[in-house]
């Protein structure tokens, strides 16, 4: 009794909490997504016969695994960080050699009952060795040279991802700058990257003189607000009008320039579709380059067609949900398999369209609450190794939740990347339960000042 | 910091979800289009019963043998082509086929229509076969008499011009509906409510499941069931009777109007348009130059020949012209219009209307009209002549009577205007067209008016619209048989004016023209008339006519029969085979062996006119002319066409009208050899064209 009592000591109950309800949401979701009325649900649990059951047995190893992981001493995880981090890259480089093809990219290692992707667990190892090299005693991290070795750490599974040909899962670890920033990291990289993307998003998506207007809305709104600031320094409201005439050149002609004369059309009409919008070309000449150029890259037409026809389909599915949803097994389009992928990268489709608006609404809210809990976790920490890891935990599920969800519903190309604890699949469910039960553990003992 | 980011990302989110899920309908429009089907429940169509209750059409289900090729791979597929008599490349062909037309993971047909043999052997073996083919039932009609293709008509894919014309009433593409006969005159009783189910539908267009386990789905009503007048042995008797013939029976019950028998000959066994090899046999029936797909019986005119005579006496006596004592006395011919081309008649003498009905006399009815129409009571000729067409008319000649058999033609009778426009006001009087007195030239009826004018005789001055249809279970909710039960009665002719008639018309078979239909133990009145006939311009054998009513005393039946180009009197043919059908329906049975073989010999006598057989070899040898150019250059291709164009013309018009194409350039031709002022547009088109040309010389018996 005693025992028990100083294991669950420390635990974090509503991290805990939100992580059954989020892996329920999961198993529901990808129920609802495969079950036709007809079927006998306990016979296909029972012969894993269905993806829903596979994830239930997946769920019972990340139980187990779990458990395992609370009954672990902290000290362990930052004794193993870096023997950790080079096991991490070594199977990445193993896939090199016994990949199994799936899905045409060769990451995975096939394990009998289930193939891990090596791109996936690698998140966890490089989580733990950056938390270890911010904690050494000896890191200045407001020195270049620490900054810069961190940077190496983040590049080295980046590099490995992208020969993999998993672009999606190489961007996951630019979520590294968060717990980066935190540690002193000049708030300017992070402030710039984030502005860069947004516009160039924005570019795509919204009409290029409505966007012009808000850029400029912008730009008025904040000369507003620094208005006494301005009156004692002109030099904030030159730096305001030079933001606002970048960003409005950014979006009214660099982009434009570069759609039109850098990049091949295909490539500019393959950009578009991810977003799942029309490739319209502005002349005619152009239309017909891309006809030409068509004929050469037929694969290529084949997988952007793909890519154009699942965020419209999945665009379909959301947004027939309405505010209220069809209710549960009675969506017709996430029922007739029209969403491609839909237990695993676009599972958030069938919470959209059974359960409507306010079902997407509170799965947005528990994930932010998950993650505002995880902030609150980190920041509660006496030792830099926890306090780093966590925002690290943090900055991967909020780099997964937004830009899975924002795939779904058109805000972001389609990168194949996996909503946390929801989608389908043995090998992101149990990297994210490691990295959330690490978390839980380390929190555990928060009193306590690892390194 | 790092939360507000957090925080401003899922406010994104959920603002691009409000605006996706609350704001914008359209994505639950394209979800509906591409997630739901609606699917169209056919219900049963109604069957049709005779008037002792028999089910004469009704429906019955065969299989159609349906495969899914990427289910088939590891099947017994050699079994499979053994039962089916295919080798192992036809059957590939077909797996490609299948997969071509409606991709691997749809079930498609891969036989159609099985044989009773080839399902018991399908059955036996199934489950060497699944899950790659299954059977598929199918509803179709039935006809357990195999009789009545004429009146029953059948049923064919809808086009798109009938859907046009039928928006709103919920035909799809590929539904079928009624073509010819009943099918199609009660096609809304027949065809019943059709029921909605609302499918879930995946991506590949398969249908899943019940949309809400059939919330909104709909039932299926059945079609009407439908109790006719018809006596289906009477039919069948009437078709034996008539095979290798031309023409037609109809009898109708006068009392009620009621069809009993309604034969056109040649006909087809309707069996043959809902098996497997339908197409074939309609193209077949199609170009048959017998026209075994026209309705003669309302679809054919004839001219009436001497059956027009007792009219002619009603007229008479009711007008006041003659008495039943007036006496007419035949020296051989006509010469109430000089002695040029006079009309013969056949037996000289001196007779009263009575005997003059008997045997026939043209002389005496050529007076009678003549009467009527040079009556001074009228101040001319056109007077005259449209008083006398206000009697044709009440005796229901000359318009379509309304019958429920589709197709109706309307005959014709000719009129002042008509003869103002073929020969000039004032420049024609009686003796311009004297035939018509004795039913010959400008004067065309159908068998189904004939019929209709002998149940008027019989009933005394009154007669219900001849129909098929009696009662509709469920009521009539279409008002489709209220015009049915109104009695006619348009002139109010004394009973002794038939009394007399009715004479005429026993003496006839007792002792006259048409004494082949005597049966014995009843009183049967009737008329005989030998139609003369011109085909492209060439005189034809006579048609046998022979129209009656019995028992006198209490009419039960009233029946008319045409056999087209048989040669000899109508008392030859005609006369019998009605004698036999009046037998059949008042003592149930022919019993007599000698009337047996008499009706087996009538039935064996083949008296189709050589010139079908000439066509029919021409037409053989247009085939074999492989050059398809060729045929529809000749417009056999474009009639061959198995759709439907419901409203007023069928198939069958298309081809009337072909050959009236052919027949007019023939007559371009031979313009020479006919009578001068014979102007063709007094008819319809009609069909067996041979009666056209007004034979202004002898007609008799």
């Amino acid at each position: 009794m005693r025992n028990q009592a100083t294991i669950s000591k420390g635990i974090d109950w509503m991290m805990i909490w939100l992580y059954v309800i989020l892996v329920t949401i999961g198993f529901i979701c990808i129920f609802s997504v495969e079950h036709r009325s007809q079927e006998n649900i306990l016979q296909n649990i029972t012969g894993l016969k269905k993806n829903y059951s596979r994830q239930l047995l997946f769920i019972g190893i990340s139980i187990v695994v779990g458990s395992f992981i609370i009954l672990t001493d902290s000290k362990f995880f930052t004794a193993t960080a870096n023997i950790g981090y080079v096991f991490g890259i070594i199977l990445m480089l193993a896939t090199f050699v016994i990949g199994k093809d799936i899905n045409g990219s060769k990451s995975w290692i096939p394990l009998g009952f289930f193939n891990l992707q090596p791109v996936e667990t690698c998140k966890i190892f490089t989580a733990l060795a950056l938390s270890k090299y911010l904690s050494r005693s000896e890191t200045d991290f407001n020195k270049t040279r620490s900054q810069l070795i961190a940077a190496v750490f983040i590049l080295i599974p980046v590099s490995f991802s992208l020969m993999q040909n998993e672009t999606g899962l190489a961007l996951v670890y630019f979520s590294f700058l968060i717990p980066l920033y935190r540690e002193g990291l000049p708030p300017l990289y992070l402030i710039i990257g984030f502005s860069f993307a947004f516009l160039i998003v924005a570019t795509i998506l919204v009409e290029k003189n409505t966007l012009a207007i808000i850029l400029t809305a912008i730009a008025v709104f904040m000369i507003y607000l620094t208005r006494k600031t301005i009156r004692r320094d002109k030099s904030v409201l030159l730096v305001i009008v030079g933001i606002w005439l970048l960003a409005v050149s950014v979006q009214r002609f660099a982009v434009p320039y570069i759609f039109k004369h850098v990049m091949h059309p295909y490539q500019v009409e393959r950009i578009m579709n991810t977003f799942g919008v029309d490739y319209v070309p502005d002349d005619n000449s152009t239309a017909k380059k891309i006809e030409e150029q068509k004929d050469d890259i037929n694969i290529k037409k084949l997988k952007k067609a793909k890519e154009n026809y699942n965020v419209k389909q999945s665009k379909i599915a959301i947004g027939s949900g309405g505010f209220w949803g069809k209710g549960f097994l009675k969506g017709t389009q996430t029922q007739g398999d029209f969403v491609p992928e839909q237990h695993t990268d676009f599972i958030f489709t069938s919470v959209g369209e059974n359960f409507g608006f306010w079902g997407s609404f509170l799965l947005v809210l528990i994930y932010l609450s998950f993650l505002l809990r995880i902030v609150f976790i980190a920041e509660r920490q006496r030792s830099t190794f926890s306090r780093v890891y966590a925002y690290g935990v943090a900055a991967i599920i909020f780099f997964h939740v937004t830009v899975n969800i924002c795939m779904t519903i058109g805000l972001a190309p389609v990168i194949g990347i996996t909503l946390p604890l929801l989608s389908y699949g043995g090998s992101s469910l149990l990297t994210f339960t490691i990295l959330i039960f690490i978390l839980v553990r380390l929190d555990a003992d928060r009193q306590m000042v690892l390194r | 910091m790092i939360s507000l980011i957090f925080i401003a990302m899922c406010c994104i989110i959920v603002f691009q979800l409000f605006n996706l899920q609350v704001l914008n309908s359209k994505y639950s429009i394209m979800a509906d289009e591409q997630g739901k089907f609606r699917k169209v429940i056919y219900p049963d169509r109604g069957i049709l019963y005779d008037r002792k209750g028999r089910a004469i059409l009704q429906n019955t289900i065969i299989y159609d043998l349906m495969v899914t090729p990427s289910k088939v791979k590891g099947l017994d597929t050699l079994a499979l082509c053994k039962i089916l008599n295919i080798d192992t490349a036809e059957f590939r062909k077909r797996i490609v086929t299948a997969i071509i037309k409606n991709k691997s993971y749809r079930a498609s047909v891969f036989e159609a229509l099985l044989s009773e043999e080839k399902i018991a052997k399908i059955n036996e073996s199934m489950y060497k076969f699944v899950p790659g083919f299954y059977l598929q039932e199918r509803p179709v009609r039935d006809y357990p008499f195999d009789a009545g293709g004429n009146i029953l008509g059948y049923l064919s894919e809808v086009d798109s011009s009938f859907l046009l014309r039928h928006a709103g009433e919920g035909y799809q593409i590929g539904d079928y509906a009624g073509k010819t006969g009943l099918e199609r005159s009660y096609e809304k009783v027949l065809m019943g409510q059709r029921g909605i189910e609302f499918w879930k539908r995946d991506n590949k267009n398969r249908l899943t499941d019940r949309l809400e386990n059939g919330k909104y789905d709909t039932a299926a009503v059945a079609g009407q069931n439908m109790h006719m007048a018809l006596d289906i042995e009477l039919q069948q008797l009437g078709e034996k009777l008539m095979e290798n013939k031309l023409g037609s029976i109809v009898a109708v019950d006068p009392k009620s109007g009621g069809i009993l028998a309604m034969i056109s000959s040649p006909t087809f066994k309707p069996k043959l348009l809902t098996g497997s090899e339908r197409k074939k046999h309609i193209t077949e029936l199609l170009l048959n130059p017998a026209l075994p797909l026209l309705n003669r019986s309302v679809g054919a005119s004839y001219s009436p020949g001497s059956t027009f005579k007792t009219l002619q006496a009603l007229i008479g006596l009711h007008e006041g012209v003659i008495t039943t004592k007036f006496i007419v006395t035949c020296t051989g011919a006509f010469y109430g219009c000089g002695s040029g081309n006079p009309m013969k008649c056949l037996d000289r003498g001196t007779f009263d209307l009575k005997n003059a009905i008997t045997i026939s006399d043209n002389t005496y009815f050529a007076t009678v009209m003549q009467r009527i129409i040079n009556n001074p009571k009228y101040p001319n000729v056109d007077s005259s002549l449209a008083n006398w067409d206000r009697y044709i008319y009440a005796f229901g000649l000359g318009h379509k009577l309304g019958v429920d058999v589709p197709s109706e033609k309307r005959g014709n009778i000719p009129t002042p205007a008509y003869f103002n426009k073929t020969y000039g006001a004032g420049h024609w009087n009686y003796c311009t067209f004297r035939s018509v007195s004795i039913g010959q030239g400008e004067v065309d009826v159908t068998p189904i008016q004939v019929a209709n004018e002998m149940a008027y005789i019989a009933n005394k001055g009154w007669y219900i619209i001849p129909h098929i249809v009696d009662s509709i279970e469920g009521g009539d909710k279409f008002d489709m048989l209220s015009k049915f039960k109104e009695q006619h009665k348009a002139i109010d002719i004394s009973d002794s004016v038939f009394e007399t008639v009715h004479d005429g018309m026993q003496g006839v078979v007792e002792r006259g023209t048409g004494m082949g239909a005597k049966v014995e133990g009843i009183t049967i009145c009737g008329k005989t008339g030998t139609v003369e006939n011109y085909f492209r311009g060439v005189k034809q054998e006579n048609h046998s006519f022979f129209c009656g009513f019995a028992p006198r005393e209490n009419p039960k039946i009233a029946i008319m029969c045409v056999v087209e180009n048989s040669g000899h009197f109508g008392g030859t043919y005609a006369a019998p085979i009605v004698g036999l059908m009046i037998e059949k329906y008042l003592k149930d049975s022919i019993s007599d062996p000698k009337r047996k073989v008499q009706a087996e010999a009538l039935s064996k006598l083949n008296l189709i006119p050589p010139r079908i057989y000439k066509e029919l070899r021409t037409r053989d040898s247009i085939q074999h002319v492989k050059d398809s150019a060729y045929l529809i250059e000749k417009g056999f291709i474009k009639i061959l066409k198995d759709t439907m164009g419901l409203e007023d013309d069928d198939n069958t018009d298309d081809l009337i009208k072909l050959k009236e194409a052919k027949q007019k350039e023939d007559q371009q031709k031979k313009k020479d050899s006919s009578l001068p002022k014979t102007n063709k547009s007094n008819t319809e088109a009609t069909l067996p064209e041979e009666q056209k040309m007004p034979a202004v010389k002898d007609s008799s018996q």
